[in-house]
C-alpha cells in the first residue's frame, strides 16, 4: 500500500437533508422518512458497536422502539466506555439564563467554531436537539449541578459568550454515560438488547453491497464469532490513539471504523484532530497516556511563561515584569479564553522558542494566584477542587501554591466515517454515530459539544433515521457463515491474527505504537508543513514494513491476550495514520485544528482558503492510491468569515 | 528505583494460580503503578514470557477498570484508583504484592483480571429510571432541592470498580449497591420506582453470591471515590421501608 | 442472562469448547425479594434480637448491682423476679415469658449469625497474601466473640440457674450465696471476666451496627450512636465485672 499518491474522484453529496428553511429540515426529514410497523420491529436486528454516549443511548433507544439490538463493547462493562472521562459539560440552547442564547446562536457558534467546515443542516439539527437531551438526561436521574432554588446550573465554557453548559461537577461525562448505561441496562434486563461485553469488532460483513454483520473476537476466550443483522451502527469513538500519547483511554481504538473504511465506507477529514491545550505535561518515556484537565480552568487561571529563554527559576521567584502572559498579550479581547487550537499553538510556539517550563521545557504555567487573591481559596476550591486534587496526585505539586504546568495533547478527532444527514455511511445499512463519524464539528469542536453530539446522535437522530433504511429493506436474506463474503472476511481476520502471532520478532507492540505516535505528533500534530507531512508519509510505510517483520506477540489467539489485542489495533493505526497525513497534505489551508504553516495571515494567524477548500474530504479505500471525493459545503445561513480573536 | 514484585499469575479461570516474583528496575517515582507494570510487561514480552494481564483503560481514575490489590490494599496505599497511584508512594527495594480482587462473585479471568459482570446485573435488576427516550418532561418542570441533588451526586460518583467488594472481608457489595440505590432514590425522578428498585437490586446482589455486610467499614476506606459508609444504612432504611410498602 | 450469546446468532469459530471457559456466569441463585432470604432481612433479625438481648442485659446489670446492698435486698430482688406481674400473672410466669423471649432472641441471633457467616466465608474464599489491619478489634471479633458468649450463656445457666456445674452446694432461692460460691473459684472469675469483656466488645460494634442495619444511622447521628455504643459497652462490662471484683476484694461476702 503506497499512499503518497491519490486521485480525485466524483464529488459526493448529502442527498438526505431536505431543502427548505433550515429550522424545518429535521421535521421534514422525520416526516418523510418511512416508518417500520411497530409489530415488525422486533423482527429487525440491529448491531451496535460501542457503548459510550452515542452507542449506549442508541442501543437503549432502538430497543425501546422494539428493535432487537445486539451490542458490543471491548470493556468488561458497557459503563466503562471512554465517554465516561469527559469532564467539562454539555451544551444546550435552553436559554435558562436569559442571556440571549437560542438554537440559532448555538448553531451559529458551532458552525463558526468548526471554522466553516461542517454541514449546516447537521449542525442546526444538533442545536435543535440539544434542548431535548437535557430533558431526557434529567428524567433519567442524571445529577446535574443545581442552584439553591433547585433549578439547573449552567456555566459558560470555551470562550462562548453565553452560559449554556450544563455540568455535573468535573464528571459530566460519567454522569451522562451512567444515564445511558442505565437505560441500556433496563433493555438488557428486558431481553431487548443482547449485550456482548469484552468482545471486540474486528471486521465488517458486507453482503450484496449492504452492511449485514460483524466479525468479533471474544477477548476472554479468543473465539472469533460472526454476528448478523439488518443494519450495523458503529459508535466506536475517535482515533486519537494513532498519536500513542493522547487523552483517549488506552484501549480506545480505530479498528471498527478503519475496517469499515476498508470495506467501502468513506473516511472524511481524517486530518481534523483537536489538540487540547490544558493537559498535564509528560514526565518521561514511560508515559502511557496524557491526562486532560477541564478547560474551564482557563476561566480563572492565567497562562504565562518566563520572558527570558532558559529561565529555570521556580515560578515564585520570577517577578511579575519578567513573566509573559502571552495569550493576554497577543489576544487582548479573549485573553486566556481563546479557542483550543489557538491556545495550543501558542503554547507550542513559546516552548519552541525555548521558554517552556518544567522537565524538558514542554509546559507552560497556568497560574491561579490572582484568582485565589480575588475570590479566596475557598471559592477556587469549590470551583476546581477536584481538578486541583487530580493535578496534585499526578504531579505531587500543590497548585494552590505553585502554578500548574500544562501542555497540549491530542484529545478529539473531528474526522471520521463520512455520513449523510441520516448518519448513514457510504455502505448502505452501515451507520456511524458520535465521534466515529465526521458530521457536526467541522474542523474544530467547541468545548462541551462532544457529549451533546454523541447523545443527539444516539437518543434522537439515529433512532429516527434508521427506520427509513429498515423500512426500505423489510426483508433481508439470511446470512450464514457459509456465504462467500463472510468466509472471505473470516479468513482475512484469522489470517491477520495468525500472522501477528507467527512473526515472533524482537519488538513489542508498544514500541511500534510509540514510534508511530512520535512521527504523527511531530509532523501531523499542532502545526503541519508539506515537507513534514511528506516525511511522515515516507516514514509510516517504513514503520509498517518493520512492524510486520519484527513484531513480537506472545501467547496464542485462543486465550485472553492483551498483546494480541494491542498489536491488532496498531495494524490499523499504521494504515489510518497514512491517510491522516495524506489528507493533511492535500488540505493546503489552515482551518480549525488543522494548521498548515504555509497558510497564515501576515500576522501569523490561520488562513482559511474557502475558494479551494470549502469541502469535506471523503476518502475511498482502494488498496492502492485512495480516491478523494469532495463534498462541497454551502453556507446559506452562517457566512464564512475569517476568525479573528485578536 | 528497584522493586521486588510478587504478582498473582493464573492462566485462566479454570487454572490454579500462584504468586510469581519479578524484579523491576529503573522505576521512576513519576510513573503510575500501571506504567510500572507496562515496563515489566515490555521486558516479559522480549524475554518470550507471557506478560501480566491486568484491566485498565482511561488511566485517569474515572472508568473504574483498574483493579489491583497492592500489599493487601484495594488500589494500594493511597486513596485513589490504581492508575492514579504513583511510584513515589513506594520506596526503593520494597517488596510489593499485587493480587486480583478476591471474591467468589468476581472470578479471576486471568492473572489480575476479574469478572465484574455481577455489578452489571445488579444495575439491570433496577438501577435505572424508566424514562424512555422522548418521553421526558421539560427539565425545569421538577426542581430538585440542592441537598437532594448533592446527595444524589455524591452517590453517583461511584465508578463501579469493585474495590469495596475486594476490601470487604465478606466480599459484600453493599457499598456499591447502596451508592446506586441512593443516587436514584433521593431524586424525585427516581421516586416512582423507589421501592421496587431497592428490593430488586438487593435481591440480585444476594443472588450473585456477595457476602452480607458486617459494617467493618473496609469498603468505605478503600473506595477511591469516597462513597461514605452511611450509604449502607440509608439503603437498609430504604429496603425496610420498601418491605413495609410492597406486599 | 442476556450477557450470554444465544446460539442462533453467535457462531463460535475455532474450538467450541473455548466458550465454556467464559466467566460470564449466571448468578448462583435466583433473586428473591423475600425477607429471610435477603442478607438485609437476616441482618434485621440479628439487629432486633440483639437489641432485645441488650435491653435484657441492661436490666440484668442493674439487678446484679443489688448484690452490693447485702443478701436481703439481692435475694429479695431474685424473689421479685418470680412474682413479677402478679397478681395478673401466676408465679414465675413473668419470668418464663422473659426466658422464652430471650431464648427466641438468642436462637434467632445465632441462626442468622450462622447463616450469614457461612455466606460471608463462601463469598471470600481466598485470602490476600498480605493482610492489612483496618477495622477495629471489636469489629473483627464479632464472630468469635459471639461464639464465646454463646458458650458462656450455657455455663452461666448451668452454674447459677440450674446449679448443675455450680461449685459448692447450690441452693435454690439463695442467689447471694451462690454468687459468692462461683466467684470464690479462680475459674469462675476467669470465665466470667473474659466473657464480660467479650460482651463489651460485642455490644460496642453490635449496637452501632444494629442502628445501621435498621437504617437509623446517618452521618449526622454518627457521633451520638458511637458514643452510645461505647457508653453501653462500658457500663455493662464495668457493671458486670464489679460483682466478681467485689467478691474477690471482700466487699461482697
Amino acid at each position: 500500500m503506497e499512499y503518497l499518491d491519490f486521485r480525485t474522484g466524483d464529488p459526493i453529496a448529502d442527498t438526505k437533508a431536505p431543502a427548505g428553511p433550515i429550522a424545518e429540515r429535521w421535521d421534514t426529514r422525520r416526516f418523510e422518512a418511512k416508518l417500520v410497523n411497530p409489530a415488525n420491529r422486533r423482527k429487525h436486528r440491529v448491531i451496535v458497536v460501542g457503548t459510550g454516549l452515542a452507542g449506549g443511548s442508541a442501543g437503549a433507544t432502538l430497543a425501546e422502539q422494539g428493535y432487537h439490538v445486539v451490542q458490543f463493547c471491548f470493556q468488561d462493562s458497557p459503563r466503562r466506555a471512554h465517554s465516561i472521562a469527559a469532564q467539562g459539560g454539555i451544551n444546550a440552547a435552553k436559554n435558562y439564563r436569559n442571556d440571549g442564547d437560542s438554537i440559532h446562536r448555538l448553531f451559529y457558534d458551532t458552525v463558526k467554531g468548526g471554522d466553516f467546515r461542517a454541514r449546516e443542516s447537521n449542525v442546526h439539527r444538533l442545536a435543535q436537539i440539544s434542548v431535548e437531551i437535557i430533558d431526557q438526561c434529567v428524567a433519567q436521574g442524571v445529577p446535574f449541578a443545581r442552584e439553591y432554588g433547585g433549578l439547573l446550573d449552567t456555566r459558560s465554557f470555551g470562550g462562548v459568550q453565553v452560559s449554556r453548559t450544563f455540568y455535573a461537577r468535573g464528571q459530566t461525562g460519567q454522569q451522562l454515560l451512567l444515564g445511558a448505561y442505565q437505560a441500556l441496562s433496563r433493555q438488557i434486563a428486558a431481553g431487548n438488547v443482547e449485550m456482548h461485553a469484552r468482545t471486540e469488532m474486528l471486521d465488517l460483513v458486507v453482503v450484496d453491497g449492504r452492511a449485514r454483520g460483524i466479525v468479533a473476537r471474544d477477548l476472554i476466550t479468543g473465539a472469533i464469532s460472526t454476528h448478523y443483522a439488518d443494519a450495523v451502527v458503529l459508535a466506536s469513538g475517535g482515533y486519537g490513539n494513532v498519536f500513542y500519547l493522547s487523552t483517549n483511554a488506552m484501549n480506545s481504538n480505530a479498528t471498527a471504523v478503519w475496517r469499515a473504511h476498508r470495506r467501502g465506507a468513506y473516511f472524511a477529514n481524517p486530518c481534523f484532530t483537536q489538540i487540547h491545550p490544558t493537559c498535564i505535561p509528560r514526565t518521561g518515556d514511560h508515559q502511557s497516556k496524557l491526562t486532560l484537565m477541564s478547560e474551564s480552568l482557563r476561566n480563572d487561571g492565567r497562562i504565562w511563561v518566563p520572558r527570558a529563554k532558559g529561565d529555570t527559576r521556580p515560578a515564585a521567584e520570577i517577578p511579575e515584569d519578567e513573566r509573559d502572559y502571552y495569550l493576554e498579550r497577543i489576544y487582548p479581547s479573549f485573553g486566556n479564553l481563546v479557542p483550543r487550537d489557538i491556545a495550543s499553538r501558542a503554547a507550542k510556539n513559546v516552548c519552541d522558542e525555548g521558554r517552556g517550563v518544567g522537565p524538558g521545557g514542554q509546559g507552560v504555567y497556568l497560574d491561579f494566584a490572582d484568582a485565589i487573591a480575588r475570590m479566596g481559596r475557598a471559592a477556587v476550591e469549590a470551583r476546581y477542587g477536584n481538578l486541583f486534587d487530580m493535578y496534585a496526585r499526578i504531579t505531587a505539586e500543590n497548585p494552590y501554591e505553585t502554578p500548574m504546568r500544562i501542555y497540549p495533547a491530542v484529545h478529539y478527532t473531528m474526522g471520521g466515517l463520512w455520513v449523510d444527514y441520516d448518519l448513514q455511511t457510504t455502505v448502505p445499512g452501515l451507520f456511524a454515530i458520535g465521534e466515529a463519524n465526521f458530521s457536526d464539528h467541522g474542523a474544530n469542536r467547541l468545548g462541551a459539544s462532544a457529549l451533546m453530539q454523541g447523545l443527539a446522535d444516539g437518543y434522537f437522530v439515529l433512532p429516527a433515521t434508521i427506520n427509513d433504511y429498515l423500512a426500505r429493506h423489510p426483508k433481508s436474506e439470511p446470512v450464514t457463515d457459509e456465504h462467500p463474503a463472510v468466509r472471505e472476511v473470516l479468513a482475512e481476520t484469522e489470517d491477520r491474527l495468525a500472522l501477528l502471532l507467527s512473526v515472533d520478532g524482537d519488538r513489542t507492540p508498544d514500541s511500534f505504537h510509540r514510534e508511530l505516535g512520535e512521527v504523527m505528533w511531530e509532523f501531523c500534530g499542532m502545526a503541519r508543513t508539506a515537507e513534514g507531512l511528506r516525511t511522515a508519509l515516507r516514514r509510516i510505510p517504513e514503520i509498517r514494513e518493520e512492524f510486520w517483520r519484527r513484531i513480537k506477540v506472545p501467547g496464542s489467539g485462543e486465550e485472553f491476550n492483551q498483546s494480541l489485542e494491542k498489536a491488532n489495533r496498531i495494524v490499523d493505526y499504521l494504515e489510518l495514520a497514512e491517510l491522516m497525513c495524506l489528507d493533511a497534505l492535500n488540505r493546503e489551508e489552515s482551518c480549525g485544528g488543522h494548521f498548515r504553516e504555509e497558510s497564515q495571515t501576515p500576522d501569523g494567524e490561520a488562513a482559511r482558503r474557502d475558494e479551494e477548500f470549502s469541502y469535506a474530504a471523503a476518502w475511498e479505500f482502494t488498496g492502492t492510491a485512495p480516491v478523494l471525493h469532495k463534498e462541497e459545503l454551502a453556507f446559506e445561513y452562517v457566512h464564512p468569515t475569517q476568525r479573528s480573536y485578536a | 528505583m528497584k522493586l521486588n514484585l510478587r504478582v498473582w499469575r493464573q492462566r485462566n479461570s479454570g487454572a490454579e494460580g500462584a504468586m510469581a516474583t519479578y524484579e523491576v528496575d529503573g522505576i521512576s517515582p513519576d510513573m503510575s503503578f500501571l506504567e510500572m507494570l507496562d515496563t515489566l510487561n515490555e521486558e516479559l514480552i522480549l524475554r518470550g514470557e507471557d506478560p501480566v494481564a491486568f484491566d485498565h483503560d482511561c488511566r485517569e481514575g474515572i472508568c473504574g477498570a483498574c483493579s489491583l490489590v497492592i500489599n493487601g490494599d484495594a488500589h494500594g496505599p493511597e486513596r485513589t484508583t490504581t492508575c492514579q497511584l504513583h511510584m513515589r508512594s513506594f520506596r526503593d527495594g520494597d517488596t510489593v504484592d499485587v493480587e486480583p480482587w478476591r471474591a467468589s462473585a468476581f472470578p479471576v479471568v486471568k492473572d489480575l483480571v476479574v469478572d465484574r459482570t455481577a455489578f452489571d446485573r445488579i444495575i439491570q435488576a433496577g438501577g435505572y429510571v424508566t424514562a424512555p427516550t422522548g418521553a421526558a418532561p421539560e427539565a425545569h418542570a421538577t426542581p430538585v432541592p440542592k441537598a437532594a441533588a448533592d446527595s444524589a451526586f455524591e452517590h453517583a460518583e461511584c465508578i463501579g470498580c469493585g474495590a469495596c467488594v475486594a476490601a470487604c472481608p465478606n466480599g459484600s457489595a453493599m457499598l456499591f449497591t447502596s451508592a446506586k440505590v441512593n443516587h436514584l432514590n433521593v431524586l424525585p425522578q427516581g421516586a416512582p420506582e423507589r421501592e421496587t428498585r431497592v428490593l430488586d437490586m438487593v435481591a440480585q446482589m444476594d443472588a450473585e453470591g456477595f457476602g452480607g455486610c458486617t459494617l467493618t467499614g473496609e469498603c468505605a476506606t478503600a473506595c477511591p471515590k469516597g462513597i461514605p459508609l452511611p450509604s449502607i444504612a440509608a439503603m437498609n432504611k430504604e429496603w425496610l421501608r420498601a418491605r413495609r410498602k410492597v406486599k | 442472562m442476556a450477557l450470554a450469546p444465544s446460539k442462533d446468532t453467535a457462531t463460535a469459530k475455532g474450538s467450541a469448547s473455548t466458550r465454556d471457559a467464559s466467566p460470564a456466569r449466571p448468578p448462583s441463585r435466583t433473586p428473591s425479594r423475600g425477607f429471610w432470604s435477603s442478607t438485609i432481612g437476616k441482618k434485621t433479625v440479628m439487629a432486633v434480637s440483639g437489641l432485645i438481648m441488650l435491653a435484657y442485659l441492661v436490666a440484668h446489670v442493674a439487678g446484679n448491682l443489688k448484690v452490693f446492698f447485702g443478701p436481703e435486698e439481692f435475694n429479695g430482688y431474685a424473689h421479685w423476679l418470680r412474682v413479677m406481674g402478679a397478681p395478673v400473672l401466676h408465679h414465675e410466669w413473668g419470668l418464663w415469658i422473659a426466658r422464652i423471649a430471650l431464648l427466641a432472641a438468642v436462637g434467632a441471633h445465632a441462626v442468622s449469625a450462622y447463616q450469614l457467616s457461612r455466606r460471608d466465608i463462601r463469598a471470600r474464599p481466598t485470602r490476600y497474601a498480605r493482610k492489612r489491619k483496618g477495622s477495629s478489634y471489636a469489629t473483627r471479633t464479632m464472630r468469635w466473640g459471639g461464639i464465646i458468649l454463646g458458650l458462656f450463656i450455657v455455663w452461666h445457666i448451668l452454674d447459677l440457674t440450674t446449679g448443675t456445674v455450680h461449685p459448692g452446694g447450690f441452693e435454690e432461692g439463695k442467689p447471694y450465696q451462690n454468687v459468692i460460691d462461683t466467684f470464690s473459684t479462680w475459674y469462675g472469675n476467669t470465665i466470667y471476666i473474659v466473657a464480660m469483656l467479650a460482651v463489651g466488645l460485642h455490644v460496642r460494634h453490635g449496637f452501632w451496627s444494629a442502628a445501621q442495619t435498621l437504617g437509623v444511622g446517618n452521618a449526622r447521628r454518627e457521633r451520638v450512636l458511637r458514643l452510645l455504643a461505647n457508653g453501653l459497652a462500658l457500663v455493662l462490662t464495668a457493671g458486670f465485672i464489679a460483682v466478681p471484683v467485689g467478691v474477690m476484694t471482700g466487699v461482697v461476702n
